[in-house]
């Protein structure tokens, strides 16, 4: 490729043009046309208007169970890491039966499902404890909103707990020892020796996991929680302006997605600059 | 100090250590030799129970070791170590690695920790690497940050597990020295190493073993002039050419 007689020259401009990131460039352009329609075109501004209203919601809904998600796969991951069978089976059962089921269905049967049978166990207990407050609850005092949390949590929970799980096992096996030789207990070894390094390590995919959680975010529409999908679903059908409705969806989740995945990479850099 | 009964560990069919019984005296310093694979690593990791013994007693510092986790906490704390491959936490720094433990538990203040910290930096002779990050500090110079962290606990005894054997050759005396003072400040010590020469001049009793069991016992002089058995005697030709 490079001549000896003259090295390190920069490459040709035909190459360095074929390298440019064209879809970049392309993505920019149709943002911009988006853009110019939202601010320009009078319908196009009462479309965009009325999905971002929803945005709050998909926001609040993907951060909650994103929280959630986290507290589980934390627990789950260190239970799969157990020398405790008991504990061991019990997370394996819960991270193979939420992952081999699609995380549609999941939602539905968390929605319709476990929670209706845990109202009913909760007034089961009502009638025991004697407590009215208890026995007098229905599945209508939790909200769709809280049962997509529940459900995107328990889905993504199983996802994290495997990251939380690969992470603790990458940790050599001396830095278990040396904590453990200097008399710190297993929680103090995990909570200062081996999580810090763990969360250095997988940082970058449970960003990446969070962008992820964000898209699934759109299947709660099937709930009827009004998020920016269920709101675009009901806007164009009632207006029938399909094309305009669904692009500027569209738009909405990729800006969104797109900033996520400019700083979760950023993020990386940033790690693999500084030390490990 | 320690008190060792009919020691076995198991891996498998494979018995690592056969009925070992060994006594380490208050202030001593018991060196472990023997052929790669003898069993003397997992002697020494069993005293602090990183390995659970299959069978056997150990009484540290008139502790029996149970599968007790508070009590095997409770132990460790008195028993230092320090491992071939250092085992710094990376994500400290030298004065963070030493300060962890006795703040988290020996529950010391914040003050006394650091205090302590800069003691034994100091100590190990690189006080000028307190904020330095393993991976910015040479082998010797992380060994000596592990020795130090080892002794911020004040512990009673000293467990050292090849310390030298993955050091670049110009390291090992700088370790060694450190071993060196320690030995005549009077630590309990208990060392599997190849350095003969830290055999021959610090130990107190060289201990032989091969095949998980103990061949001989003796005097460092009468170990290295004339070994009673023919094992610990073919290991001397090997070890000193």
């Amino acid at each position: 490729m490079n001549r000896p007689s003259q090295p390190s020259v920069a490459p040709a401009l035909s190459q360095r043009l074929a390298n440019a990131p064209w879809w970049l460039l392309v993505l920019i352009l149709i943002g911009l046309f988006a853009v110019f329609q939202i601010l320009t075109n009078e319908r196009s501004t009462t479309i965009f208007n009325a999905i971002s209203r929803g945005v709050i919601v998909t926001v609040r809904t993907t951060l909650i169970a994103y929280v959630v998600a986290l507290v589980i796969g934390l627990a789950v991951g260190l239970a799969r890491t157990s020398s405790n069978k008991l504990i061991y089976n019990v997370a394996s059962f819960y991270v193979e039966v939420v992952r081999g089921i699609p995380m549609l269905v999941l939602l539905l049967y968390i929605a319709f499902v476990a929670v209706p049978l845990a109202m009913d166990g909760l007034n089961r207990l009502g009638v025991v404890l004697g407590s009215a407050w208890l026995s007098a609850l229905t599945p209508r005092n939790f909200p769709n909103e809280w049962r997509v949390v529940v459900g995107l949590g328990v889905a993504y929970g199983a996802f994290e707990s495997e990251n939380f799980r690969a992470g603790i096992q990458s940790i050599e096996r001396g830095q278990f020892e040396a904590a453990r030789a200097l008399g710190m207990s297993y929680f103090q070894t995990m909570r200062f020796v081996v999580l810090p390094q763990v969360i250095r390590r997988i940082l970058p995919t449970l960003g990446n996991d969070f962008i992820s959680m964000l898209k699934d975010s759109s299947l709660v529409s099937v709930l009827g929680v009004e998020d920016i999908t269920q709101i675009t679903k009901l806007y164009a059908s009632s207006t029938f302006l399909f094309f305009q409705a669904y692009s500027i969806l569209a738009f909405i989740y990729l800006t969104m997605t797109v900033l996520l995945s400019r700083l979760v990479r950023w993020m990386e850099l940033r790690l693999a600059r500084g030390r490990r | 100090m320690i008190i060792i009964r009919n020691l076995v560990k198991t891996f498998g069919a494979v018995r690592a250590v056969d009925d070992v019984s060994l006594d380490v005296p208050k202030g001593s310093v018991t060196v472990i030799l023997g052929p790669s694979g003898s069993g003397k690593s997992t002697v020494l990791r069993c005293i602090n129970h990183l390995e659970e013994p299959t069978n056997g007693e150990i009484i540290v510092d008139g502790l029996r070791m149970t599968k007790d986790s508070k009590s095997i906490n409770a132990i460790r704390a008195e028993v230092g170590m320090v491992f071939q491959q250092f085992n710094l936490f990376p994500h400290m720094t030298a004065l963070q690695n030493i300060m962890l433990a006795q703040r988290v538990v020996r529950k010391r203040s914040q003050a006394e920790v650091r205090d302590i910290a800069l003691q034994q930096l100091a100590r190990v002779g690189i006080p000028e690497k307190a904020d330095s990050f393993p991976n910015q500090l040479s082998g010797g110079q992380q060994q000596r940050v592990a020795i130090a962290r080892a002794l911020a606990m004040h512990p009673k005894i000293m467990l050292f597990d090849e310390p030298t054997s993955a050091l670049d050759p110009e390291m090992i005396k700088e370790v060694l020295d450190v071993m060196l003072e320690l030995v005549a400040s009077g630590m309990t010590m208990v060392c599997v190493t190849h350095e003969m020469g830290f055999a021959r001049n610090a130990a107190s009793d060289i201990v032989f073993m091969d095949h998980g069991k103990i061949i001989e016992r003796s005097a460092p002089a009468e170990f290295f002039a004339s070994p009673r058995e023919e094992r610990s005697r073919a290991f001397l030709r090997q070890i000193l050419h």
